[in-house]
């Protein structure tokens, strides 16, 4: 770790989901992330690692606690101001490959940028395509998102995910359905972009050997962190 | 913000569902057309049967009725003036229906500015001898120049020439019906007997048709002169005096004004026709129920075809929120779909309700009782289009409501947790 400057911050997190029965999913978190640092999270199925994530990641604002992204307190934060802070701040990719199938790989790529509205349709259109040329699928870039195979959709999420230089990049299983390949191959992806793009990941996994590969391992179990 | 994203994410979720859509659209084009051709036709309809009585109906008509007097001789006695009178069986004073100072009335109002035109006019019960049998009718006096310039009267004469009531001597043109029951053709002389027991021949010079047979029956029409003559009259004898206005709404306003000044009897349009106006109203009323009931059912269909994309696109919701939209940017996309969707068929509607009114203009509509009229009538007022113009996009918008309130509740976490 070169830089030492803090990303993302949790500060005594809890989260209990009280349907149908109380259950304590996450109990005083507490952690840090630094800039350019590739953090694995690993733990039992069922630990609370998505839910954690979906928490660090605004999406669910169901919880106790404080969560500071680039030093900016997200409570309080409005509906609309959090998803500004996603589309600007933090990449975001899941599981399984979540693509719009009514646009194209490009299209795809380009839609958070557009609605960061920072740049010309054309800037954009280069930079999707070379974070496309980066991820070697550039000639798939004017296919329908539902015409491409799994490996090939998981990478043009990650594309997505890099278009606007976020802060974060998060990543629930990212190779989860992908095969032995292909998760080399994304792994290092995501290690080239670390290391040449100073970028920051943190990524949920269940591969104790993609975890073993990373900067630092978060290990969890029955929602706390160990 | 950067609605010109939201248009095309919209976009490209309608086209990826155009058939759905299309269906929706039809919906919208199909009521809008319905509703336009409907209203059309109804005002068209409408503004004929008005027209029948309206172009023909003096805006405001002076006369003098008979009537007993509402002054009764015990009022002016101070001695009852505290008290409640009845008086029964008392019997009109007045027996004359002539105006009086006609002619400085007609001088008078000619120089009002807000009266178009003043025709005079006598009217007087005779009956028609057609052999032994007496029928009863009237003989309208008129000038026909003015009666036919203010009330087009030369439009409803349908057999011989108007204008011959002025040059030919005793003449006069009969309804058709009245016509008919004299066995009486152009050119014949027919009998008349005044109440006074008086007999005249007079020839006949023409047939009118008004569209309303019950007239027809009855009606029959003669120079001012010659009814003069009829009733025994001198020249300045004149029972009605018929004032035609630019403005038919300050009719009521006028007619209270003139029965005031020359201290007549004056009847507005309005109260003389009052059933018209209710029918008028009932007819447009019907029409426009009908036309936003069919917006209301295309309403329901955009609704559900939206509610159907809704569950359809959840990953794209949650997507789309993941990656920075917020919530109004969702609602934002499925209300310009909900009023693309009403915009397309509602300007589509337009075009084919306009097809559908000249389609029913054409349709060839003849009937012995409306001689002008020779297709359906139709109006092409621009309101209609406006009406529906506003309609169909203001029911798609309602449509649109709930489920863009939806899709923009649509919580990511769920749906991502859900695969
Ligand atoms: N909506 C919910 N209502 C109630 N309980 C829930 C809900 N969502 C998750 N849970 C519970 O919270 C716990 C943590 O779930 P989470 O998805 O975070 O686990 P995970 O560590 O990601 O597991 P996996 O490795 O299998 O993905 C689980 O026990 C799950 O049953
Ligand atoms: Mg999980």
């Amino acid at each position: 770790m070169t830089n030492s400057e803090t990303i993302l911050r949790a500060v005594h997190i809890n989260k209990s989901f009280s349907d149908p029965v109380h259950v304590q999913v996450l109990q005083d978190i507490n952690m840090s992330v630094s800039r350019g640092e590739f953090v694995s999270i690993t733990g039992k199925s069922g630990c609370g690692k998505s839910t954690l994530l979906y928490i660090l990641s605004t999406l669910d604002t169901d919880f106790t606690g404080d969560l500071f992204i680039d030093c900016q307190p997200m409570r309080g934060l409005s509906e609309k101001q959090l998803a500004k802070v996603r589309n600007e701040k933090i990449g975001f990719v899941f599981q399984f490959h979540y693509l719009l199938n009514e646009f194209s790989v490009l299209e795809n790529v380009m839609l958070p940028a557009l609605k960061l509205n920072l740049h010309t349709e054309e800037e954009i259109r280069e930079h999707a395509l070379r974070k496309l040329e980066i991820l070697g699928i550039k000639s798939l870039a004017d296919k329908k998102a539902n015409k491409i195979s799994g490996g090939e959709k998981q990478r043009v999420a990650i594309a997505r995910a890099l278009i606007n230089n976020p802060s974060i990049i998060m990543c629930d299983e990212p190779t989860g359905n992908l095969d032995k390949t292909n998760s080399l191959l994304v792994f290092e992806l995501f290690k080239e972009i670390t290391e040449n793009e100073g970028l920051t990941l943190m990524v949920v996994t269940h591969d104790q050997e993609f975890a073993n590969r990373t900067h630092r391992i978060i290990e969890m179990e029955d929602g706390k962190i160990l | 913000m950067n609605i010109r994203l939201l248009v095309r994410i919209a976009f490209s979720l309608l086209l990826a569902r155009w058939k759905q859509s299309l269906v929706a659209a039809i919906g919208v084009t199909f009521s809008i057309t319905m509703f336009i051709a409907l209203l059309a036709f109804m005002t068209g309809l409408n503004d004929l049967l008005d027209g029948l009585i309206l172009n023909r109906t003096p805006h405001i008509r002076l006369f003098n009725e008979i009537k007993p007097n509402n002054l009764q001789p015990i009022n002016h006695d101070s001695l009852f003036s505290k008290k409640y009178n009845f008086i029964r069986s008392v019997k009109a004073g007045n027996s004359r229906q002539e105006i009086y100072n006609s002619q400085i009335i007609i001088k008078t109002l000619w120089q009002d500015k807000r009266i178009q035109g003043v025709a005079p006019k006598i009217t007087a019960q005779v009956f028609f001898n057609e052999g032994k049998v007496n029928i009863t009718g009237i003989i309208n006096g008129i000038d026909v120049e003015a009666e036919s310039r203010l009330f087009s009267f030369t439009d409803y004469v349908v057999e011989g020439n108007a204008i011959d009531l002025k040059n030919v001597n005793n003449s006069i043109i009969l309804g058709k019906g009245l016509a008919e029951k004299l066995l009486a053709n152009i050119g014949d002389v027919v009998q008349v007997t005044t109440a006074n027991q008086q007999q005249f021949s007079l020839k006949v010079i023409g047939y009118f048709q008004s569209g309303l047979v019950d007239i027809d029956k009855v009606q029959s029409f003669a120079s001012l002169s010659t009814t003069q003559k009829i009733v025994g009259k001198p020249s300045h004898y004149i029972t009605d005096i018929q004032v035609r206005l630019h403005d038919l709404n300050a009719a009521p306003s006028l007619a209270k004004e003139y029965a005031q000044l020359f201290e007549t009897d004056a009847e507005d349009i309005q109260t003389a026709n009052a059933q018209f106006e209710t029918g008028s109203f009932v007819r447009s009323l019907i029409s426009y129920a009908v036309g936003i009931t069919l917006l209301i059912v295309a309403g329901f269909g955009i609704y559900n075809i939206l509610n159907m994309m809704i569950y359809e696109k959840m990953d794209s919701i949650a997507i789309l929120k993941a990656t920075g939209f917020s919530g109004r940017d969702v609602n934002r996309i499925f209300m310009v779909i909900a009023v693309s969707i009403g915009l397309f068929g509602g300007v589509i509607g337009l075009g084919f309700g306009f097809l559908f009114s000249v389609l029913i203009d054409q349709i060839p509509f003849n009937t012995a009782s409306l001689p002008t009229i020779t297709t359906y009538p139709v109006n092409y007022s621009i309101t209609f289009y406006l009406i529906g113009a506003v309609f169909s996009i203001v029911t798609t918008w309602l449509a649109g409501w709930a489920p863009a309130q939806k899709a923009s509740k649509v919580d990511p976490v769920v749906i991502i947790r859900g695969k």
